[in-house]
């Protein structure tokens, strides 16, 4: 029997392997950033142990870092602190680091492709659920613990139990106006925040082959938050043409020999899948959450659902509480609801296209009185192209802020927050209760869809601009 | 580690489902250092609600948590589990975890223990009624027993024998390092290095 792209990759990371214990994989690369590295490096110490493989390991500060003023030192003394702890473990352990004021500092999800480190075929962790991003790339890509970043680091491998494969099958072509955000928000929201638990989802289909780098990103991305432990796609030319000349992509008979690897990747015909999902792409519309976790979405054109609608007692108290604590009301029609704050940025749509596309819909355009945007790019190198491109301008004679490269507004670390009852609309991928500050209010929505809500003030598509 | 064998204890019952990890540990109080001292964090913004489970004094010194499905979602910070085993919490007791929390669970002792959804019902009923209920979890017979009931629970066999004999897996790991050593030097030339 064949065997599908994950088992490929799981299979040729094996170094050990016996009956009724888990198996022992090769981690061929390994980010690091300051949060969830502190402990790890202290547990070395320790021990006596030192990092295995420096070179394999790569360090970025990204989650407290502050996105003005950058090149003072960080005011939040605790902050600050966990900052120079990760340089000072960088410089002892020998691992490569790239620091506030560098060209290569940014969200780690967003700095190791664009640099062509992300490469198809890889074993990838880091101490932070997002790793899925990197599955974009036909790579076996996923979160982990401190404790496992500490194992990682002393050894270059991990202990794991095979996980299951679940096909998502996306039929024909996106819509025109649909994103990939608003296609993963709709998987979401159909197989539920644990429907991919134990799984990891391979993303196939039409609808997938014909979508850029960055959206594969932008779904890989989120398939933690459907409980999946990674989620990948087969990599094509679409991939190779993105990786190639990228500072640390192959080159010369490396790369032939890579890109040789690299087909044979793809899931075999005759390769089973534990669980299948079919989606069809023409039925998708843009897609916004109301509640408080990313599976409570709906189709911007819906309303806020009533919670005795729903069938399970578990989901309907879910829903009742989401509902008080997002402030909504049941049958509210998703586009009557006001925001007083736009976010674009993270490790989701922090991207230079997913900037190019707000910029598309903002040209010429105002954002609504009342409204503060902030648009924080990906990375560092995200945000010089961008201005090369003329695109800070455009978001600034929008009335939008323009920022320094950082995680932001998207967890609730760092000086960008929600103020309490605040409503945001947001490209970052988590809506959970303060997630963006304590209070805060947060629906889940595309560039595109946050950008035209910028304008209108409500939540809105750029198709509602046309006709306003 | 510290060896998991059996452990009795009274019970929180947290009655909500979808409890991620900013819930129980929200991103401010993760700028810490520290691999100990997160018991004030622990459900920090739920507990500034007076009638929150975990401020009921009658809950005091419990060590088991019993929560609804879909535990431990989200950000895989494994300063959760710090959190939950510094407020004094030993096991969990859930229907379904997210994969990350239930991994970082193990590595750190914390039990995570998946029962039935209806046992988790019973078990609220019951702490509910009378908070002084003892639950008792014994890990080498994986059960479950208060009052009258004694359910099985599922964990991953390689998990538990770890939890039984609290054992260290850098230290299991470091027996095959001529394994690594071998597998290592078989890798590909275009592999990309970071330096």
């Amino acid at each position: 029997m064949g065997r599908t792209l994950a088992q490929k990759v799981w299979d040729a990371h094996v170094v050990r392997s016996a009956p009724g214990e888990p198996d022992l994989l090769y981690i061929d690369l390994h980010l690091v950033h300051e949060v969830t590295s502190p402990q790890a490096f202290d547990g070395l110490r320790a021990a006596g142990r030192g990092v295995r493989r420096p070179d394999l390991t790569l360090a970025t500060e990204d989650h407290n870092v502050p996105t003005l003023d950058v090149d003072k030192p960080i005011a939040d003394p605790v902050s600050r602190a966990q900052v120079e702890a990760l340089r000072a473990n960088a410089a002892e352990f020998g691992v490569p680091i790239y620091s506030l004021g560098s060209a290569e500092q940014g969200i780690v999800h967003v700095v190791s492709p664009q640099m062509g480190l992300t490469q198809p075929g890889m074993t990838i962790v880091c101490g932070d659920s997002h790793t899925s991003t990197h599955g974009a790339f036909g790579a076996l890509a996923f979160g982990i613990g401190t404790s496992e970043v500490e194992h990682v680091l002393a050894t270059q491998t991990l202990p794991l139990t095979p996980f299951k494969t679940m096909a998502i099958t996306v039929k024909g072509l996106l819509p025109e106006g649909v994103t990939a955000k608003d296609l993963i928000l709709a998987v979401i929201a159909r197989i539920g925040t644990g429907g991919g638990q134990g799984y990891v989802l391979e993303y196939r289909g039409d609808a997938i082959r014909a979508l850029s780098m960055e959206a594969r990103m932008t779904i890989c991305n989120m398939s933690i938050e459907a409980g999946a432990r990674a989620g990948m796609i087969a990599p094509d030319e679409t991939t190779f043409t993105y990786i190639e000349g990228r500072p640390k992509a192959p080159t010369g008979p490396d790369w032939d020999a890579a890109v040789a690897y690299w087909r044979t990747l793809a899931t075999d015909d005759d390769a089973e899948f534990d669980a299948e999902v079919v989606i069809d792409a023409g039925e998708l519309s843009p897609f916004v959450t109301w509640g408080t976790n990313p599976g409570q979405g709906v189709p911007l054109s819906g309303r806020v659902p009533d919670p005795d609608d729903l069938a399970d007692p578990v989901e309907q108290a879910a829903a009742r509480k989401a509902l008080d604590y997002m402030g909504l009301a049941a049958g509210t029609p998703m586009r009557q609801i006001g925001v007083d704050t736009v976010f674009l940025g993270s490790c989701t749509n922090g991207r230079i296209e997913d900037l190019r596309a707000a910029a598309e819909v903002l040209r010429g355009r105002h954002i609504a009185d009342g409204v503060r945007m902030l648009v924080v790019p990906g990375s560092v190198r995200v945000r010089l192209a961008a201005m090369a491109e003329g695109l800070d301008r455009v978001f600034t004679d929008a009335g939008a802020e323009w920022r320094g490269a950082g995680c932001s507004m998207c967890l609730g670390m760092n000086p960008d927050t929600l103020a309490p009852q605040e409503r945001s609309a947001s490209t970052s991928n988590r809506n959970f209760e303060g997630r963006q500050g304590p209070g805060g209010r947060t629906h889940l929505v595309s560039p595109q869809v946050a950008a035209a809500t910028a304008v209108r003030g409500t939540l809105s598509s750029p198709a509602d601009l046309a006709t306003a | 580690m510290e060896p998991f064998t059996v452990h009795t204890g009274t019970a929180v019952p947290l009655r909500a489902s979808n409890v991620d990890t900013d819930q129980i540990i929200p991103a401010a109080y993760l700028k810490r250092i520290t691999r100990h001292g997160y018991e004030d964090a622990l459900f920090a913004a739920w507990r500034r609600d007076p009638g929150f489970v975990l401020n009921d004094p009658a809950r005091a010194g419990a060590t088991i948590l019993v929560a609804g499905p879909d535990f431990g979602t989200g950000s895989s910070r494994e300063h959760a589990v710090w959190a939950l085993q510094d407020h004094g919490f030993r096991v969990v007791i859930s229907s379904r975890f997210a994969d990350i929390f239930r991994g970082n669970s193990g590595k750190g002792g914390l039990l995570t223990a998946v029962v039935d959804q209806a046992v988790v019902d019973r078990l609220w009923a019951a702490s509910e009624a009378d908070p002084a209920t003892e639950v008792t979890v014994d890990l080498g017979a994986r059960t479950i027993a208060f009052d009258d009931v004694v359910a099985p629970f599922e964990i991953d066999d390689y998990v538990r024998w770890r939890l039984l004999e609290g054992l260290d897996d850098i230290g299991i790991t470091q027996q095959s390092a001529e394994l690594i050593d071998a597998f290592e030097a078989g890798r590909p030339a275009f592999a990309p290095t970071t330096a």
